[in-house]
């Protein structure tokens, strides 16, 4: 009998899984049924055209809920996209929601965002639900305790037509964060932190859990932006267990259950958290205290060091492969070994993004930009993840803050976190960016990224190099 | 989907580490409805130069390697983004089969539904399919699926592990949406229950 209980403990991830096999049967990946589908104009006109092509229907619309942001301009929306090729993708977008009868939220509508930002805001994700997008950071709503992941084109007509996606199960890792993080150091120290620990390839084949008091004590936002970074230490999903601060959050949101079915779907998702001795198939631990403000320094995720520290010598890695991969992040990132990170310059400054764009975003970089003046040289551009971002933070006096510091207000996208709207780096020019990836060329041709929270980031366009924001 | 069949190829040699999906097909070129004709802006922040013209620095310009169906490449390829330009590129470029230790999750589904064969091999393997290539640029390996076999002509072959779902389909070029909805009614069956269970789902 105990035998029996042990074998029945389960992750929540275990959890989810079970609960939405639809097939399982020897010879073929099993197949998982999708509760909800999120979509943006770059992944999804080829599946749209691959699903007419076949003669297929959508299968259940009400599971699409749709947005433009990639593409979209952060200032002058009135005008037309100047981009021809952009302009196409725009409208395929809503030619193809309008055909298909999805719930779209174009350039003009006032829920109008970046899609992971937009998601959460309506309350269309629920704690149990499995959840996909043509987009990595779909990792975002495992802050819900959804299972959440990105897919490709393909695998977009495959759920837009069949409502399942054939999929193999994930190994499990859990990363517990322990204590308490020290001031001005946040979830994207977290996801920053836990990158450098595993690499970007550490977390490949696992869905991770996040648990541990630091963790708890994250408010909704900060657990998406841990979450959405998942994909950076290489792990398809990460998930935080529902707890009041998550019912608390969807209540009364749009798409959340109402009335009766409120107490009923609080119940069920109450049972989803892992059980009590189940086993990860890895666990990792970290003191929050330990974890100081970070900053990459290279051409990866996983290459970053806390403030405090400096730019790492190749000969510091013992791995060849690290060796030379560092060699080549300096030569791309025009720094010499051993600089203090606080002794780097920034040319451009940009919060926003899908891991960084929510509201105690701009209320944090608000907090330290107050009263300061954007150092000379530097351009700063904040760029609120949706327009309910946007407006609570007028609401709030915060973009009277930003403006008075000499920061351009934006409208709300992707923008430069992967700059394919016009926003972007140009050549040379070095970023502090509180997006996602600080890939070659991500924020522009030969741009230099260096990815940080967004305390970090006002405090850099304030001094005009990286500071320690703990000594402030 | 093009059926895939045993080929006798040239293979490419791309000793880098996490190559990701931003340098396969940079943001630049996401723009575009259309499946095709990803293939001429492959590795393009690499493989040309500002005015335009080739790299002649980046690998895949070598004269060696011109019409190359196998790319060999360093750990944790095709890492970051979803996009499935990144295959589409690769795909149209001309590759078929990519050997390397290890590929980022996403990445690894999107090869298999645009026919492309991404095989792993340990690190001890990789090096010395790396070295054979190294030595001797312009050298053909055979990709047999069937048997899942790869054969080089200085011995250095080596046998591969493939599950055998995405291994028929992709020896028979079948459509994933197709098999899916032999189970239609399995999807049905769940979604009566489902609705029973979550009616706030539907409302």
């Amino acid at each position: 009998m105990q035998a029996l209980e042990y074998a029945m403990k389960k992750t929540m991830y275990e959890k989810i899984w079970d609960s939405h096999l639809v097939v399982d049967e020897a010879g073929q990946a099993p197949l998982l049924y999708v509760d909800r589908h999120l979509m943006h104009e770059v992944t999804s006109p080829q599946a749209f055209e691959g699903l007419k092509i076949s003669g297929r229907k959508v299968r259940n619309p009400h599971s699409i809920l749709a947005t433009m942001d990639h593409c979209v301009p952060t200032k002058n929306r009135n005008l037309p996209i100047a981009d021809p090729i952009a302009k196409k993708q725009i409208e395929t977008m809503a030619d193809n929601c309008r055909e298909n009868g999805l719930n779209l939220y174009d350039m003009q509508n006032p829920n109008n965002g970046v899609i992971h930002v937009v998601v959460p805001e309506h309350g269309f994700v629920h704690p149990g639900m499995v959840v996909v997008c043509g987009d990595s950071h779909t990792a975002t709503h495992g802050a819900f305790g959804a299972l959440a992941f990105g897919i490709g084109t393909s695998e977009v007509e495959h759920v837009m037509a069949t409502q399942t996606l054939p999929q193999k199960k994930s190994k499990t890792m859990q990363v517990v964060v322990n204590g308490s993080l020290s001031k001005y150091a946040s979830a994207k120290d977290i996801a920053l932190a836990i990158t450098g620990k595993i690499g970007t390839a550490g977390g490949t084949g696992y869905v991770i859990e996040y648990t541990g008091s630091a963790i708890r004590e994250l408010s909704m936002e900060g657990r998406m932006t841990l979450c959405n970074m998942a994909i950076e230490a290489g792990a398809r999903a990460g998930l935080v267990a529902p707890d009041e601060k998550t019912y608390e959050y969807l209540k009364g949101r749009e798409f959340a259950p109402a009335g009766d079915y409120w107490d009923q779907a609080v119940a069920y998702w109450k049972s989803l958290t892992s059980d009590e001795g189940a086993e990860f198939d890895t666990t990792i631990v970290l003191e929050g205290a330990d974890i100081a403000p970070q900053v990459s320094w290279g051409t990866s995720p996983e290459q970053v060091v806390g403030v405090d520290g400096v730019v790492p010598s190749p000969e510091s890695f013992a791995d060849e492969g690290k060796r030379k991969a560092c060699e080549g992040a300096l030569a791309y990132m025009g720094l010499t070994a051993n600089t203090k990170i606080t002794d780097i310059p920034v040319d451009l400054v940009f919060i926003g993004s899908c891991t960084n764009g929510r509201i105690e975003d701009f209320r944090i970089a608000a907090e330290v930009a107050k009263g300061t003046k954007v150092a000379p040289g530097v351009t700063a551009l904040a760029v609120p993840g949706s327009y309910h971002v946007k407006q609570q933070a007028e609401d709030e006096g915060l973009d009277k803050i930003f403006i008075e510091a000499g920061w351009e207000w934006r409208d709300p996208g992707c923008s430069m976190c992967l700059a394919m709207n016009g926003d972007e780096l140009t050549k040379g020019q070095r970023s502090a960016s509180t997006s996602n990836r600080n890939f070659e060329g991500r924020q522009g041709k030969g741009g230099r990224t260096h990815l940080v929270s967004p305390a970090m980031a006002a405090a850099a366009a304030a001094a005009g190099h990286f500071v320690d924001i703990r000594t402030l | 989907m093009e059926p895939y069949l045993k080929h006798d190829s040239v293979a490419a040699l791309m000793d880098r580490s996490n190559v990701d999906t931003d340098q396969i097909i940079p943001k630049q070129f996401l723009k575009k409805v259309e499946r095709s004709g990803f293939g001429i802006h492959l590795f393009h922040d690499w493989r040309f130069n500002d005015d335009g013209t080739d790299n002649a620095e980046f690998e895949l310009n070598k004269p060696a390697f011109k019409g190359a169906k196998i790319l060999v490449a360093g750990d944790n390829f095709g890492c970051g983004s979803s996009r499935e330009h990144a295959p589409w590129a690769i795909a149209d470029y001309g590759f078929n089969t990519i050997i390397s230790t290890s590929y980022a999750d996403i990445f690894y589904n999107n090869c298999f539904k645009n026919g492309i064969l991404a095989i792993r091999v340990s690190q001890e393997q990789l090096d010395k399919v790396m070295a054979e290539i190294s030595a001797n640029e312009g050298v053909r390996f055979t990709v047999d699926l069937e048997n899942q076999q790869v054969i080089t002509p200085a011995g250095n072959g080596f046998s591969f592990e493939i599950d055998p779902f995405r291994k028929g389909n992709l020896l028979s070029g079948l459509d994933d949406i197709g098999l899916t909805l032999k189970h239609v009614d399995k999807i049905s069956a769940y979604e009566v229950q489902h609705k029973q269970t979550f009616p706030w789902l539907w409302a």
